[in-house]
């Protein structure tokens, strides 16, 4: 029951933000100098072509009931036509969101994996050499730019050690995870500070509680006290930066699957912007909106099962 | 002369508050303060500082690697990249100053506004700042460069448009708890106007967060502008900008690692001297907020 209503609250909560993303996209287009048919035809359409394909797009029609029939579509799946490539926006867009997906979760699993030891070992020994190393490191890792740091990996482990594939998606499972081995460390070069950060706060938080001191004096060994009690403590701030940080996380990938060529959603969206192709653009916005609204609500439930607390408070 | 009778006419209390500020730096604060000073300097001084001219062709010269002429070596054109990453300074400091400290602004004033008033205002403020968080941002920016042609307007336009919202929140966050405190409440009392209460009360109180949070925002608006100039939708060559000049060097990263790679260390040595000054901050102030996220 209480889990239930903190999913429907959850939920609701996500509207606002695909709506607010979908009316911003829609109301830029309408500033576009000029007449955007015109633009993504390039011109070589007669003027009776034009006025037919404003009215196959029903682009006459008065602005609020053009933003409510496209929401309506896209709520069936219907995202629009590509003009330009001549083909339903929503099958454009639906061949490129494996190559993202791939990227963002191995991105975020390589982020955890190298933040976790590092965040522990630094909250074990606070104030330590150790210590000032992996904040001295996670402060320059922040300032690192994000295509920098894949081109150098490119250089590195690409093309100097002849390790693994520098460009492309590969084909089958096996494949397409040697090829996000370089990307996934690139996004895990800008999250894994961010997140080294917070956890650590927060373990030196989790650690100065009582129930770790009663945990002590019932004898319980250090390494369990770290690795149970705090870590679950610490973990749901972790969780919460994660999530904030989803929408910079999403921009990275765009940037990251320009520099390895991904056949992703971040390519796609740069070469549609060199198109104009504005039906395009608006859907893959409306897609980029999703993925960070799913993923925020995955960390928010990821958050209700480790702490009950966050369940009652949400109710 | 002057600095002399500008010495005297301080009072000594002052000096002694000034020595007493000082003392309470960290090394790091200082140490963060001092190497963005000299990268500031460094700016504004470029044409005195820069050996070359930024978009000087010189075809002898041709990717020369770092030596005592070309600190930095020189790219496909012959030109000296040095003297590129120290005009390039110049435009990717001051816009992203500019990306960090407008909204700052404004974003400041509606949230604490709205934190110290309540009521609808503050449903709407929170509403508006907690959807903006879930923003794909980048993805907005692309939008608006779709619509009016890449550059640095479209920047500027996207990020007015959205980056107040996180130092609105913070600010909403900081008044709320405030706003009970009895300064606040004694202020009230003795009827200033809200204006007054906000601005000369509240506001000194609340900006802290806010302050710390800015040396990041301007990291990550270093970043966000290098990387859009890098997919070509930002600043357009020949303009020297870090992103863009390491978009230049990707063709030729084999034969030629110092054309990505020099950009890239200014970007990072400027973004660490910002880290360091927003650790200091942090501590100094005694925000509980590290400097990122």
């Amino acid at each position: 029951m209480l889990v239930a209503r903190y999913v429907i609250s959850r939920v609701l909560h996500t509207l606002p933000v695909l709506i607010g993303v979908t009316l911003f996209t829609f109301l830029a287009i309408q500033f576009v100098p000029g007449d955007p048919i015109r633009i993504m035809t390039r011109g070589h359409v007669s003027d009776a072509e034009v006025a037919a394909i404003y009215d196959r797009l029903g682009m006459n029609r008065p602005l609020a009931v053009q933003y409510g029939s496209f929401i309506a579509n896209a709520v069936t799946g219907d995202l629009g036509e590509s003009i330009v490539q001549r083909a339903p926006v929503a099958e454009l867009v639906g061949e490129k969101v494996a190559p993202t997906m791939w990227l963002l979760g191995v991105g975020t699993v390589l982020s955890i994996l190298i933040a976790l030891p590092f965040a522990l070992l630094a909250a074990v020994w606070p104030d330590s050499a150790f210590d000032h190393a992996v904040r001295t490191a996670s402060m320059v890792g922040f300032a690192m730019p994000p295509f920098w740091i894949g081109l150098l990996l490119i250089l590195g482990f690409g093309l100097g050690l002849g390790w693994l594939p520098i460009s492309g998606y590969g084909d089958g499972f096996i494949d397409h995870f040697t090829h996000m081995i370089l990307p996934g460390l690139t996004i895990a070069f800008f999250l894994a500070p961010i997140l080294i950060q917070t956890l650590r706060a927060s373990l030196l938080d989790a650690l100065d509680a009582d129930h770790i001191e009663v945990a002590r004096a019932r004898g319980v060994p250090e390494w369990r006290i770290y690795l149970k009690h705090a870590l679950r403590n610490a973990l749901l701030p972790t969780l919460t930066v994660l999530s904030v940080n989803i929408s910079w996380l999403v921009s990275g990938a765009v940037v990251v699957e320009s520099v390895f060529a991904l056949p992703g959603l971040g390519s796609l969206l740069i070469r549609s912007v060199g198109y104009r192709d504005y039906p395009l653009i608006q859907g893959l916005a409306l897609i980029f909106a999703v993925i960070v609204v799913v993923v925020n609500l995955t960390a928010d439930l990821c958050c209700g099962i480790i702490d009950r607390r966050v369940l009652r408070a949400a109710s | 002369m002057t600095t002399e009778a500008a010495t005297h006419t301080l009072p000594a209390g002052v000096l002694a508050r000034l020595t007493l500020e000082l003392a309470s730096w960290s090394f790091t604060l200082k140490l963060g303060l001092g190497l963005f000073t000299i990268i500031i300097l460094m700016a504004v001084f470029a044409p005195w500082v820069a050996p070359f001219d930024p978009e000087l062709q010189d075809f002898d010269v041709i990717l020369m690697p770092p030596d005592l002429t070309y600190l930095f070596g020189t790219d496909n054109l012959g030109r000296d990249i040095f003297s590129r990453v120290i005009y390039g300074a110049r435009l990717d400091l001051s816009a992203g100053f500019v990306m960090t400290y407008v909204p700052m602004v404004y974003g400041v004033l509606i949230g604490a506004y709205a934190g110290y008033r309540g009521g609808w205002v503050d449903t709407v403020v929170g509403s508006v700042t907690n959807m903006a968080i879930a923003f794909p941002f980048l993805v907005m920016i692309i939008v608006v460069v779709a619509v009016i042609g890449p550059g640095v307007n479209a920047i500027f336009i996207s990020v007015f448009l959205l980056a107040w919202t996180m130092y609105a929140r913070l600010a909403r966050a900081e008044m709320m708890v405030e706003r009970g405190k009895d300064y606040m409440l004694a202020a009230r009392v003795l009827g200033y106007p809200t204006r007054i209460i906000v601005l000369r009360h509240g506001l000194p109180n609340t900006i802290a967060s806010s302050v710390v949070f800015s040396t990041s925002d301007f990291i990550l608006n270093i970043l966000l502008l290098s990387g859009l100039s890098f997919i070509g939708l930002g600043i357009q060559p020949p303009t020297p900008e870090w992103g863009a000049m390491i978009a230049d060097g990707k063709e030729f990263i084999l034969q030629a690692w110092w054309i990505c790679t020099m950009p890239g260390l200014a970007v990072v040595l400027t973004g660490t001297a910002l880290s360091l000054v927003g650790d200091g901050l942090s501590r100094r102030l005694g925000t509980r907020h590290g400097s990122m996220g």
